[in-house]
């Protein structure tokens, strides 16, 4: 099951972040989970919203860069090797993490991971055979 | 491309030696010329020591002192005419943006030697005498519209002296008359291709096949966009009013650069800075001494438009040397690490890049003792945020592309869409904090 991920491109100046997510807020998306890689001129901010197609269109019409991609989002328990089973499943096939961000989730003891990988159905097939447990899109958008 | 048809062999084709020789001799006769029937320059030219005897060879333009646009304003507005108002034939001024117009005058000779230079450079460009042409530039106190005019009666075409506006009547002569060439500024070309596509016609009502445009810098992407909204082969000209208006130079079909009408004008580039006379080939100020004009003679006028000159024989067939496409102003020159650079080169190099949008900033420091260019585009594909290595390829082409056209490394950031400054005017695209302490 592939998720979409919002992708948006920021200045880094002072409150910029903060428009992107008022801009969400004001069209009644939420975040689900929330990372940002920068640099010292600008930054990616990569969102998992429960809305995304709507996100795109208002991001869009606020003339902010920004692009849909799938990842992948797992549940691993919440304790200490979860993590690590999981990375070795893909990197048994060769399958190489170009970016992860993980996030709990507040209703039981799991952690959310996001995975950003070059093939999404050869991931996924290498998750399940692994058991892993792949997230659905509902699941994600609604937690 | 239709055959090559050269309007005056003689003048056009003849050997560089001669040109060479006609054009001494015509600097003789002009710095005396100057002397004895301008005040301003006797003045001048006494003052620096030239006279028509010290003139031994070309190079010796040199010693001349540059005439300005300041000169002219000063001298508003018959100060620098060489013939009493019985020889004038026509007036023509320029609007003055800042200040009083500058205004010219022209002899009966002028206005011939005018005409034929606009007959060589709109037969270099293809027109002839089944040349159906509407002129859609302002007619008036431009030299725009009837220096075009009477050259292409010269020639034979039929003039439809439209005028600039009314867009609607335009469009409804060029499906009527079967105008199939069409003088005009290249956005106003532009527009007139847009207004075509909505007003409803189909676009085979229209034949033009010839743009004659001038007046205003075209950057070839425009010209591309031009040429494919009317169907039609664009070519550039090139003239200041001071100096006569269009007909000073023109593209031929082969379109490497405009022919100078070299019998009647000699060009120098110089360096904007030092003032210093370029060898021929390098990039410069382009410096005009009219050779013929007997109203308003002008000695090594500063255009303040920036190219460079050829002498290279061209395939077309004429001798002439070629200057290029205006690069730009000298005034929006900035000159970094010692290299010239202008905003229109920076454009040139970001034409066509999918990933970012068409404006840009460029920022000069101080740091230290060197000098730092920045250049700030707009981010507007958002597939490349998918990996920083995307985001950073994007940066290094177009370092890449600038290095190449500017021969300057320099930094590229990326800014959001619709971040940078827009201009409805003249776009201030430079930010120089140089000299800000
Ligand atoms: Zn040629």
């Amino acid at each position: 099951m592939i998720i979409k991920q919002l992708s948006i491109f920021v200045e880094n100046k002072a409150g910029r972040m903060a428009e992107v997510t008022q801009i969400l807020a004001s069209n009644n998306i939420d975040i689900r989970a929330l990372s940002i890689a920068d640099t010292t001129d600008y930054g990616i901010l990569r969102l998992i919203v429960n809305n995304p197609q709507k996100a795109l269109d208002a991001l869009k019409t606020a003339s902010i860069t920004v692009t849909l991609t799938g990842v992948i989002a797992i549940a691993i328990p919440d304790h200490p090797g979860g993590l690590a089973r999981a990375i070795k499943v893909l990197s048994d096939r060769q399958i190489s993490i170009e970016y992860m961000y993980a996030f709990l989730n507040p209703n039981n003891a799991t952690a959310f991971v996001i995975l950003r990988v070059e093939d999404n159905e050869k991931a996924l097939q290498a998750l399940q055979d692994g058991n892993i447990r792949i997230m659905k899109e509902s699941e994600i958008y609604e937690i | 491309m239709s055959k090559i048809a050269i309007w005056d062999r003689n003048a056009e084709t003849m050997r560089r030696a001669d040109i060479r020789a006609l054009q001494l001799e015509r600097l003789k006769h002009l710095v005396g010329y100057c002397i004895n029937n301008v005040p301003f320059y006797y003045e001048r030219l006494t003052k620096a020591g030239v006279t028509a005897e010290k003139i031994k060879t070309l190079s010796d333009v040199q010693y001349i002192p540059f005439t300005t646009k300041d000169d002219l304003r000063d001298h508003y507005p018959f100060g620098l005419f060489a013939v009493p108002m019985q020889k004038i034939a026509r007036i023509h001024a320029s609007s003055g943006t800042t200040g009083k117009p500058t205004v010219v005058g022209y002899t009966k000779n002028d206005l011939e030697n005018w005409a034929q230079m606009v007959a060589r450079i709109t037969t270099a460009a293809g027109a002839d005498d089944h040349t159906i042409v509407q002129i859609a530039f302002g007619y008036g106190m431009f030299t725009g519209a009837l220096g075009l005019h009477y050259g292409l009666e010269k020639i034979g075409a039929a003039v439809v002296p439209c005028s600039s506006g009314n867009t609607e009547k335009q469009l409804m002569f060029m499906r009527d008359f079967k105008t199939n060439a069409l003088v005009a500024t290249p956005s106003y070309a532009l527009y007139m291709a847009e207004c075509a596509k909505e007003s409803g016609y189909p676009m085979e009502q229209y034949h033009l096949r010839l743009g004659l445009l001038g007046s205003e810098g075209c950057t070839p992407e425009m010209r591309d966009r031009i040429e494919q909204g009317w169907g039609m082969f664009v070519t550039d000209n090139y003239g200041l009013s001071e100096v006569c208006g269009p007909g000073m130079s023109g593209e031929c079909q082969l379109r490497c650069g405009l022919h100078i009408n070299e019998d009647h004008f000699l060009c120098e580039t110089i360096n904007p800075q030092t003032l210093e006379v370029l060898p021929v080939g390098e990039t410069g100020e382009l410096v005009v001494t009219t050779l013929t004009k007997e109203a308003i003679p002008l000695l090594r006028y500063r255009t303040k438009d920036i190219t460079k000159i050829t002498e290279e024989p061209c395939a077309c067939g004429r001798t002439t040397a070629r200057m290029d496409k205006i690069k730009g102003r000298s005034d929006d020159m900035l000159k970094i690490r010692g290299v010239n650079v202008f905003p229109s080169q920076v454009e040139s190099a970001l034409v066509g890049m999918q990933k970012i949008g068409p404006h840009y900033q460029l920022i000069v420091r101080r740091e230290g003792f060197a000098d730092t260019l920045e250049v700030k585009v707009e981010l507007v594909d958002g597939s490349v945020l998918e990996k920083f290595a995307e985001l950073e390829a994007v940066q290094n082409e177009i370092k890449n592309r600038l290095r190449t056209v500017l021969g300057l490394s320099v930094k590229v950031t990326l800014a959001e869409p619709k971040s940078l400054e827009r201009f409805t005017g003249k776009a201030r695209r430079v930010i120089d904090l140089r000299n800000e302490h």
